[in-house]
C-alpha cells in the first residue's frame, strides 16, 4: 500500500494530538462496537474452508463473537478470512476482493497455505497471502481447529480493542494501490524463499536419468 | 477479475438482449473457487461455461518430487470431504503395483474407513445442497453428524480433516481402544438424524419443485460424458465399482446399490441419501468381522519396524533408517486402480521406474469430468436451477484443480 | 488383442499385462482414433466409457506418452491404450466427438504437457490462467517452483488484464474489441 500522509482523512474529533479524555471514551465505544460485531468476509478455498464453516457451525458457534452473519458480498464486511491455499490465478480475484472492502478492515490467513503457501511450493501456488493483501493475524495449522481459528478471532478482537481513532496510519489505503501487490519485489523474494526442508525435496526420483530442471534466471528489478 | 459483473450491451449494434454474468470464483453457492461464466437471456441460462484452475495446487508435480510414503499427505488435502478415501485408493494403487497383499485387519479397517468417508462426504454434500435450496436446518443437522466423525478421525489419527491414516502395507498406527464402540454407536445413533433430514426434504414441496425434472441427462449421454458415481447410477446405469470391479472382499458384503430412473436432481438426491443408509450395512457388516492381528505387512522393507525391535536388533534399525531416508522402493511399472469413491470412480494412477519416487501420479478426479456436463445439463434452465443443479453434481474444486 | 492386430496391423506395436489382470496395448499416434473408434463400437469390445486421458513424460525418454484408459459397462473389463508421441511432433488426434468427456480431460493434457490434439473443438488452457507464459508444467524440463522468479510470478498474476477472461467471441458478441478499444 502506498506511503502517502494524507491528513486530510482524519475525523474532526480526533486530532494528530495527544489523546485526551473525550477521545479514550470515544475510542472505547467505538471499538467495543466493531470488535463485537464484525462480519467475516470467507474467502474460503480448500480445507480451511471446512474448518471454517465447523467453526460456524453448532459446536463451535462464531455467532457467540457477533460472526455469524458471514457476508459473502466484500461491500459489506470488516473481516477478510483467507482459509486455504491461493494460487496465482486466484490472486487477483482476492486483491480485487480485499480492495472493494470498506475501511475499516482486517485480514486473517488461516491456515498454513494462505500463511506461507503451506506444503505447496510448486509454481503455481502463492507463497503467503500476505504478498497480495495486508495480513493482521496469521493462523497457523493444517487445517487449523475451529478453536485456532476462534483464537485467531478474538487476537483480532485484542487489535481492535487497542485501536485510537487520532491514529490515522490504521485506516489509511492508497487507491493507487488498488490492483497492486501488497510487496514490493523485494518483499516477496524475502517471504517466498525456499527454507528448511523444502530446499531438499527438489530432487525426482533417483533412477530417472533426466536433464536438471533450471532455476529461474531473471531478475526483478 | 471482478467477482460477479453484469456487462450490458449498449452499443446498438448487437440486439440480442443477452447478459454475460460471472458467477465467480468467489461465491458462497459455487461450492469451491469455481467460475461459472453464463450467457442469460434474462432469467433463462443460454449458456454456461465452467472456468476453473483456481485452486490448481500441482499435486500431481509434486507428487514427483516426493517418495511414495510422502504423497499419502497430499491426498487428503485434494478431497477434503473424504480424506481417508483418498489415502486409502493411493496407497491400493501402489500396493497393486507392488504385488502387496495387506494384512486382513487392514482390509477391513480401509473398508470401515472409506464407508464412513462416503458417509462423511455425502453428509456435506446434504447440507451444503439443502443451503442452495434455501434450508438451512438441514445444514447444521448434517454439521452436528460430521462432528462426531470428525471425533473419530482424531482419535484414530490425530487431525479432523488432514487425517493421512494410510501408509505403504498398512496403517499409520492400528485403531485405538474404544474406536469401535464409538463408530458403532454412530452406525445405530446416525439412521435417526437421517429420518429427520428425509422428514425434512424428501416429500417437502419445495424441494420437489426445485429438483424434479431439473438438470435431466439420459443414460447414454451420461456414460458418453463420462459421469460415474451417483450421478451415473441416477440416470439408470448399474455402474458400482465395489460390485463390478470388487476390492477387498466387497463381493463378500451385502449391500444394495440404488439406481435411479430419470437422472434428474432429485433422483441424484434419493441416490445419495440411499446410499448413506446402504454404507451404514457395510459399516455394521465390517465392525462384526473385524478381525484381529497385525495391521501393518510383517515386510521391514516397506513397514516401519517396531522401536524396540530396532533398539535390540541391527537389521532392523538399517531398515528402518532406509525407509525413513531413501523411501520404500516400488518395482517398475505401472497401475491403474480405482475405487467407488463419494463423487464417482476415483482412480489413480501411479507410474514407476524403480526409484524411490513416483515418475507420475496421475489422479482420476470422478468431479472433474463430473463438472464438465455441466454445460450439457444446465442449458435452457433458469439461473436458480443452474446453483441447483451445480449442487447436485457434488463436486469439489480441490480434486479437479488438484 | 489379437483382433486388433489383425484389423490394424501395424499400427499395434505391442501388448503386455501389468500388475497381473491390467491389459496394455500400445499403438501409433498416426491410427489411435481409429483403433479406439473400434474399439468402443465393435460388439465385443464395446469400451464405452472413457474414463481417463492422460499423459506421461518419462523424463529418461524424449517425448510423451498419451494414456487413455477404457471400460466396458457391459463386459466389464478395463484397457489401457498407450500412444508415445515423439518430442517434435507432439500431437494426436482427438476423441471429443468419440466421448465428450474428452474435451475438458484433452484440454488438461495440452495445458499440462503441451499436447496437441487435432480435431479437437476449444483446446485451450484449462487449469493454468490463459496466459501462462512459463510453459507446460508437469514437463520434466519444467522445475517444480516455476520458471520464473516469485517476484515475476505475482507481478504477472496481478497484472491480468480482466479481458483476458473471457473470450474473443464473447467479447465480440457484446460489442467489445478487446484489441482495438485500449481502456
Amino acid at each position: 500500500m502506498g506511503i502517502i500522509d494524507d491528513n486530510k482523512r482524519q475525523l474532526p474529533i480526533a486530532g494528530n494530538s495527544a489523546p485526551t479524555f473525550l477521545t479514550t471514551k470515544v475510542d472505547f465505544v467505538v471499538n467495543w462496537a466493531r470488535r463485537n460485531s464484525l462480519w467475516p468476509m470467507p474467502f474460503g478455498t480448500a480445507c480451511c474452508a471446512i474448518e471454517m464453516m465447523a467453526s460456524a457451525a453448532s459446536n463451535f458457534d462464531l455467532a457467540r463473537f457477533g460472526m455469524e452473519r458471514m457476508s459473502f458480498s466484500p461491500r459489506q464486511a470488516d473481516v477478510l478470512i483467507c482459509a486455504g491455499r491461493v494460487p496465482y490465478k486466484l490472486a487477483p480475484v482476492l486483491r480485487r476482493t480485499w480492495d472493494q472492502m470498506m475501511q475499516p478492515k482486517w485480514c486473517i490467513s488461516m491456515g498454513a497455505c494462505a500463511s506461507s503457501g503451506g506444503v505447496f511450493d510448486t509454481y503455481s501456488m502463492v507463497q503467503g497471502i500476505d504478498t497480495i493483501v495486508p495480513v493482521d493475524v496469521y493462523v497457523p495449522g493444517c487445517p487449523p481447529r475451529p478453536e485456532g481459528l476462534i483464537y485467531g478471532l478474538m487476537m483480532i478482537q485484542e487489535k481492535i480493542r487497542n485501536e485510537s481513532l487520532a491514529d490515522g496510519s490504521l485506516r489509511k489505503e492508497d487507491p493507487e494501490g488498488a490492483g497492486k501487490p501488497e510487496a514490493n519485489s523485494l518483499e516477496v523474494r524475502a517471504l517466498t524463499g525456499a527454507f528448511g526442508n523444502s530446499t531438499q525435496q527438489e530432487k525426482i526420483s533417483s533412477l530417472a536419468q533426466t536433464a536438471r530442471p533450471g532455476r529461474f534466471k531473471d531478475l526483478l528489478g | 477479475m471482478p467477482t460477479k459483473k453484469t456487462i450490458e450491451l449498449s452499443r446498438g449494434d448487437s440486439d440480442s438482449g443477452n447478459m454475460l454474468v460471472n458467477i465467480g470464483p468467489q461465491h458462497p453457492a459455487t461450492h469451491g473457487v469455481l467460475r461459472l461464466l453464463c450467457e442469460l437471456d434474462g432469467e433463462t441460462v443460454l449458456s454456461v461455461e465452467p472456468d476453473i484452475g483456481y485452486l490448481h495446487s500441482s499435486f500431481e508435480k509434486l507428487g514427483e518430487f516426493r517418495t511414495w510414503n510422502q504423497i499419502v499427505p497430499l491426498t487428503d488435502r485434494m478431497d477434503y470431504l473424504a480424506p481417508l478415501m483418498y489415502n486409502c485408493v493411493y496407497v491400493m494403487a501402489v500396493e497393486k503395483l507392488m504385488g502387496l497383499e495387506v494384512t486382513e485387519r487392514c482390509k477391513v479397517v480401509r473398508v470401515l474407513c472409506m464407508e464412513m468417508e462416503r458417509i462423511f462426504s455425502h453428509l456435506l454434500w446434504l447440507g451444503t445442497t439443502a443451503i442452495d435450496v434455501g434450508a438451512f436446518t438441514p445444514f447444521l443437522y448434517a454439521f452436528q453428524e460430521r462432528e462426531r466423525i470428525y471425533k473419530l478421525h482424531e482419535s484414530f489419527t490425530g487431525a479432523r480433516i488432514t487425517t493421512s491414516a494410510t501408509r505403504i502395507g498398512g496403517m499409520m498406527a492400528d485403531l485405538p481402544d474404544g474406536w469401535t464402540d464409538e463408530l458403532k454407536d454412530f452406525v445405530e445413533t446416525f439412521p435417526e438424524t437421517l429420518d429427520e433430514i428425509d422428514s425434512l426434504l424428501t416429500r417437502n414441496g419445495i424441494h420437489l419443485g426445485r429438483t424434479q425434472d431439473i438438470g435431466i441427462i439420459s443414460s447414454s449421454d451420461a456414460i458418453n460424458a463420462g459421469f460415474t458415481g451417483p450421478n451415473l447410477r441416477a440416470s439408470g446405469i448399474d455402474y458400482d465399482l465395489r460390485k463390478d470391479r470388487p476390492y477387498y472382499d466387497y463381493e463378500t458384503y451385502e449391500f444394495d446399490v440404488p439406481i435411479g430412473k430419470n437422472g434428474d436432481c432429485y433422483d441424484r438426491y434419493l441416490v445419495r441419501m440411499e446410499e448413506m443408509r446402504q454404507s451404514l450395512k457395510i459399516l455394521s457388516q465390517a465392525l462384526e468381522r473385524l478381525p484381529d492381528g497385525p495391521i501393518n505387512v510383517e515386510d521391514p522393507r516397506i513397514s516401519l519396524p517396531s522401536k524396540t525391535d530396532c533398539m535390540n536388533d541391527m537389521e532392523s534399525m538399517i531398515h528402518h533408517f532406509k525407509i525413513v531416508t531413501e523411501g520404500v522402493r516400488v518395482p517398475p511399472g505401472d497401475c491403474y486402480f480405482a475405487i467407488e469413491g463419494s463423487k464417482g470412480e476415483l482412480g489413480m494412477y501411479v507410474v514407476s521406474d524403480g526409484g524411490e519416487k513416483p515418475i507420475r501420479w496421475r489422479i482420476r478426479p470422478p468431479s472433474f469430468v463430473n463438472l464438465s456436463v455441466l454445460p450439457q445439463l444446465a442449458e435452457g434452465h433458469q439461473v436458480s436451477d443452474l446453483i441447483m443443479i451445480n449442487a447436485s453434481l457434488d463436486i469439489v474444486l480441490g480434486e479437479i484443480d488438484r | 488383442m489379437e483382433q486388433l492386430t489383425a484389423i490394424f496391423g501395424s499400427a499395434i506395436v505391442g501388448s503386455e499385462v501389468q500388475c497381473g489382470d491390467q491389459q496394455v496395448v500400445f499403438v501409433e499416434p498416426a491410427q489411435s482414433r481409429e483403433i479406439l473408434e473400434w474399439l468402443r463400437d465393435n460388439e465385443e469390445q464395446s469400451y464405452d466409457l472413457l474414463l481417463d486421458v492422460t499423459a506421461v513424460d518419462y523424463g529418461s525418454v524424449p517425448g510423451v506418452q498419451v494414456v487413455y484408459q477404457l471400460w466396458s459397462i457391459i463386459h466389464k473389463k478395463l484397457l489401457r491404450i498407450k500412444c508415445s508421441l515423439p518430442e517434435n511432433r507432439l500431437e494426436i488426434r482427438s476423441v471429443v466427438d468419440l466421448w465428450s468427456c474428452a474435451n475438458w480431460l484433452e484440454r488438461e493434457v495440452f495445458d499440462l504437457f503441451g499436447v496437441d490434439f487435432v480435431g479437437h473443438p476449444d483446446l485451450r488452457r484449462i487449469l493454468m490462467p490463459k496466459n501462462y507464459s512459463e510453459g507446460h508444467p508437469l514437463r520434466k524440463t519444467f522445475p517444480l517452483r516455476g520458471k520464473f522468479s516469485r517476484e515475476k510470478q505475482t507481478k504477472i498474476a496481478l497484472e491480468q488484464d480482466y479481458e483476458d477472461y473471457y473470450r474473443p467471441e464473447q467479447l465480440g458478441a457484446l460489442g467489445i474489441d478487446p484489441v482495438n478499444d485500449a481502456d
